[in-house]
C-alpha cells in the first residue's frame, strides 16, 4: 500500500536540491568557519553567504540573523534572552494561550523566576484580538510574543497590527513565523516585529537548524556561551551541512512564496470539498484568515488516538495537536483555547497539513481513506 | 503460516521481557503484529518523570528490533471508573479486593480489546501464563505449563466470547525459558527486573499509597476475647491471615489477624498459625464467571482461594439466584472475602468468583469482615 504523508506541518521532506548541497557540504566543507587558514575561510564564505539568503527572505540585514539548532531554540532564545536582558524595566510578559511549547514553556519557566506572563484567550475561530494586547499592555511589559501562522489550526494572527500597536511601547515583539515560512513573503520591516523564530525542516530544509531574526537595536541575554559564533549570541561550531541546506531551501522559495501559496490553497480547496462529504464533520479555524497548508477536521463522535492508529495503518500520516507521549494524551491546548476542553471538536480533531509535491489526486485518495476509517469506526461505536 | 499473514495480532506490550517475547513469538510465526501500550495510571512526579514513560521507551526499543508499528493508548479514565473506585470501595468495606482480575475483566480483556478490535485486529495477545485449547469450536482456558507462573487466577473473569479474540502465546513455556528467548535474541527488555506488585503502586510502600486515597481510622487490636493488643493503623491496611506489621510484642505469639469489627473499628488477632478463627469450610461467591456454562448444578473441583495457593478439593453448587455455595474437602486457612476463588478440574481453569462470605460448620464467621 502506498503511503500518504499528509503531515507537512511537522516536518517536510528535504527537497532533492536540499539534499544534493548538503552532500557535498558534508564531504567538502568541513573546515571550521572560525579558523583562520583556507579551508575555514572557505566555510565561512558558505555561512555568511547563507546568512544573507536568509536576511534577505525576511527583508532584513545580514547582521540581523542568528543560526539556532531550530524553531524551538530560536524561540528559546528569543523569550528567555528577551526577558533576562529587560527585566530590569519589567517582568511582564504578553503572549497568547494558542502558541507553539516552545513559546508556551519557555514563559512557563520565566514564571518559576519571578516574571509573570499573560496568555491571551483566543475566540472561537483561534484567533487573538488586537484589543486583548491593548488590555494586557501595561508599563511593565518587556515582550509580547505572539505566533504568525498557528500550527495546529492554521489560523493567521494580525501580527502587522500588533507591531503598530507596540510601536511606541517599551515591549520587545517576538513573533513565532515558523509555519508562515515559504508561503508567506515576511518582512520584518512591515510586521514591525523585533524577534522572528524561522527553521529550515517545515520549507523542504534539514532539520536542526534555524535561525532568529533580532533587530539590531534590541539586546538579549545569551543562553549558551563559550565563542564567538553569531556574535557571541549564540557560540558554538556552525552547523554547516545544515547552514547550506538552509540556504538552499529558501533559494527554492524566495520570490515564489506567493506560487507556492495558490499552489496549497489549490490543494486546500480540494481537500475540503472532498473532506465535506464525510458526514458529521467540522473544519476548525478563521474561514479566511487561513493558511492554506493546514486543515484542521474535527470527525465528531470519534477518538483522536483511533482515527490516528486506524489512519497510519491505513498508510495515512496525519496528526493531532495533542500529545501523546507514553499513552498520556493531553487534548490540543489550541483546541482548548478555541472550544473548552470537553467539547467534542476538541477531542476529535486531526490535522492535514499539505506539501509541496502533492496534486489534487492525492488529495482525493486520502479523504477516500478517512472517509472509510470514519464511517468503519463510527458503525463500530454504535 | 500464509495464513498467520492475513491475520492481525494486537500485543499488549507493557515493556517487560513477557509481552516482548509474545511480540516476538508472533512476529516469529509470521503474524501481522501491532504492539500496544497502555496507560492506565497517572504516576508522574513533581518532577515529571512517570515510570511509564521509561516502559514505553522500551516497548518502542522492542518494536523496532521487532520492526512491528507500536502505538500507545490511555485507559486512564477507565481505570479509575472500573478498577481503582472498586478497589478503594472494597478497602472500604472492610474486604481485600484483587485490582488485577478486574484490571483483566475491564481493561485488558475489554476496553483494550474493543480497541484492538477497532484497528482490524483479528486477536489481542498478552504474556500472561496461561493457554487456550480451541478444540471443535470449543474454547477452553489452561493453566500455564509453569507452575510457579500460572496466571489463571486472574483471568478468572474472562468469558468464552472474550477469550475467543484472545492467544497466550507463552502459556506453554516455563519463565525461564521466556527469560533464555530474550536473551538469545537480545530484546532490550531481556535483562529486565520482572516488575512486582499491584501496578499502579509499584515499588512504593503500600499503606502510604492507601492513605493518599482513604482516610486512616486507626483503633485498637483485641484478641477475640477481647483482650486488648495494642493500636492498628486503621482496618484497611491489614487482611486476613497477615502475620508481619502487627506491632505486638511479648509471649504467645506470633499474632495473625483474624478479622476485623468495620463498626468498632477492631482488629482482631489471634495467636499461632493454626489457630481455629483463621480456618473455614465453606463460602459463598458472587460475580461468577465459567468460560464455558457448566450444567450441573453441584460439582466437584479443585479451587484457589488465593494466588499461587495450592489447589484444594471443593464442591461447588450453584444457586439459583447467581451465586456459588462452595464447600471444602478439608477446612481452608484465611480464606478472605474480596478475594477471588477460582475452579478448576484438572489443568482446565473453568472460572471463577468473588468470595462474599465464608463460614464454618454452617456458621457464617461475620469477624472476617
Amino acid at each position: 500500500m502506498d503511503t500518504l504523508y499528509f503531515d507537512h506541518a511537522a516536518t517536510t521532506p528535504l527537497h532533492p536540491d536540499v539534499s544534493q548541497m548538503m552532500s557535498t557540504a558534508l564531504t567538502e566543507n568541513f573546515g571550521n568557519p572560525s579558523s583562520i587558514h583556507q579551508s575555514g575561510r572557505q566555510s565561512r564564505k558558505a555561512v555568511d553567504e547563507a546568512r544573507t539568503v536568509i536576511a534577505k527572505s525576511l527583508g532584513a540585514n545580514d547582521k540581523d540573523i542568528i543560526f539556532t539548532s531550530g524553531g524551538t531554540e530560536a524561540d528559546n532564545l528569543a523569550i528567555i534572552g528577551t526577558a533576562l536582558k529587560h527585566q530590569d524595566k519589567g517582568k511582564h510578559i504578553i503572549t497568547s494561550s494558542i502558541e507553539h511549547h516552545a513559546v508556551l514553556d519557555s514563559c512557563h519557566y520565566l514564571e518559576t523566576r519571578g516574571f509573570t506572563v499573560t496568555y491571551l484567550p483566543v475566540d472561537e475561530t483561534g484567533v487573538v484580538g488586537i484589543d486583548t494586547v491593548k488590555m494586557a499592555l501595561t508599563d511593565e511589559t518587556i515582550l509580547v510574543s505572539i505566533m504568525m501562522i498557528n500550527n495546529e489550526v492554521g489560523t493567521i494572527q494580525p501580527i502587522q497590527a500588533i507591531g503598530e500597536l507596540l510601536k511606541d511601547h517599551q515591549a520587545v515583539f517576538h513573533t513565532d513565523a515558523v509555519q508562515a515560512y515559504g508561503i508567506v513573503p515576511l518582512d520584518v520591516e512591515d510586521l514591525q516585529v523585533d524577534l522572528l523564530t524561522v527553521t529550515a525542516h517545515k520549507v523542504n530544509g534539514p532539520k536542526g537548524i534555524g535561525a532568529l531574526y533580532k533587530r539590531q537595536a534590541v539586546k538579549i541575554q545569551p543562553l549558551f556561551y563559550g565563542g564567538d559564533q553569531e556574535r557571541k549570541r549564540r557560540p558554538g561550531t556552525e552547523n554547516l551541512p545544515g547552514i547550506i541546506g538552509f540556504k538552499q531551501a529558501v533559494e527554492l522559495f524566495l520570490g515564489e512564496e506567493l506560487n507556492r501559496q495558490a499552489h496549497f490553497q489549490q490543494l486546500k480547496t480540494t481537500f475540503e470539498k472532498e473532506v465535506n462529504t464525510i458526514a458529521n464533520i467540522t473544519i476548525n479555524g478563521d474561514e479566511d484568515k487561513v493558511s492554506p497548508l493546514i486543515c484542521n477536521v474535527s470527525f465528531l463522535g470519534t477518538r483522536i488516538e483511533q482515527v490516528l492508529m486506524n489512519l497510519d495503518l491505513d498508510g495515512v500520516f496525519v496528526s493531532s495537536g495533542s500529545a501523546c507521549t507514553a499513552g498520556s494524551m493531553t487534548s490540543s491546548h489550541v483546541l482548548k483555547a478555541m472550544y473548552g476542553e470537553k467539547d467534542e471538536r476538541t477531542l476529535s480533531a486531526i490535522r492535514f497539513s499539505f506539501g509541496l509535491h502533492h496534486t489534487e489526486k492525492a488529495m482525493i485518495e486520502v479523504v477516500k481513506r478517512v472517509k472509510q476509517t470514519i464511517e468503519r469506526l463510527r458503525t463500530l461505536a454504535n | 503460516m500464509s495464513n498467520n499473514k492475513q491475520t492481525r495480532v494486537v500485543v499488549g506490550m507493557s515493556g517487560g521481557v513477557d509481552s516482548s517475547v509474545t511480540a516476538l513469538l508472533l512476529k516469529q510465526q509470521g503474524y501481522d503484529v501491532i504492539g500496544i501500550f497502555m496507560k492506565n495510571w497517572d504516576d508522574t512526579d513533581e518532577d515529571g518523570f512517570c515510570t511509564a514513560t521509561e516502559d514505553y521507551e522500551d516497548v518502542i526499543r522492542v518494536c523496532n528490533q521487532l520492526d512491528i508499528p507500536y502505538f500507545a493508548v490511555n485507559f486512564e479514565k477507565q481505570y479509575w471508573d472500573k478498577v481503582f473506585t472498586y478497589f478503594l470501595d472494597e478497602y472500604k468495606k472492610g474486604r481485600t479486593p484483587n485490582p488485577d482480575v478486574m484490571c483483566n475483566k475491564e481493561i485488558k480483556f475489554k476496553a483494550f480489546l474493543d480497541h484492538a478490535l477497532s484497528l482490524g485486529a483479528d486477536y489481542v495477545a498478552t504474556g500472561h501464563y496461561a493457554q487456550l485449547r480451541r478444540e471443535n469450536g470449543k474454547i477452553e482456558l489452561l493453566r500455564g505449563v509453569d507452575d510457579n507462573k500460572d496466571q489463571t487466577y486472574f483471568l478468572n473473569q474472562l468469558s468464552k466470547d472474550v477469550l475467543e479474540k484472545v492467544m497466550f502465546p507463552l502459556g506453554h513455556l516455563p519463565k525461564k525459558e521466556v527469560r533464555k528467548i530474550a536473551l538469545d535474541h537480545d530484546l532490550a527488555t531481556a535483562k529486565k527486573k520482572d516488575s512486582t506488585g499491584i501496578c499502579f503502586i509499584g515499588e512504593r510502600d503500600f499503606k502510604t499509597f492507601l492513605s493518599e486515597y482513604l482516610p486512616a481510622q486507626p483503633g485498637r487490636i483485641k484478641t477475640m476475647d477481647g483482650v486488648d493488643k495494642g493500636e492498628h493503623d486503621g482496618l484497611m491496611y491489614y487482611t486476613i491471615g497477615q502475620r508481619q506489621g502487627l506491632g505486638i510484642g511479648g509471649p504467645g505469639g506470633p499474632w495473625f489477624v483474624v478479622g476485623k469489627n468495620l463498626k468498632d473499628n477492631v482488629l482482631y488477632v489471634e495467636a499461632g498459625e493454626h489457630n481455629p478463627y483463621l480456618a473455614s469450610d465453606a463460602l459463598l461467591a458472587s460475580d461468577v464467571n465459567f468460560v464455558n456454562p457448566i450444567e450441573e448444578m453441584t460439582f466437584k473441583a479443585t479451587a484457589k482461594f488465593r494466588y499461587r495457593q495450592k489447589d484444594s478439593g471443593v464442591t461447588v453448587t450453584q444457586r439459583p439466584d447467581g451465586t456459588l455455595y462452595v464447600m471444602f474437602d478439608q477446612e481452608e486457612k484465611a480464606v478472605t472475602p474480596g478475594q477471588a476463588v477460582v475452579f478448576y478440574q484438572d489443568e482446565v481453569c473453568l472460572g471463577g468468583a468473588t468470595i462474599d462470605e465464608v463460614y464454618k460448620q454452617g456458621e457464617r464467621l461475620d469477624y472476617l469482615g
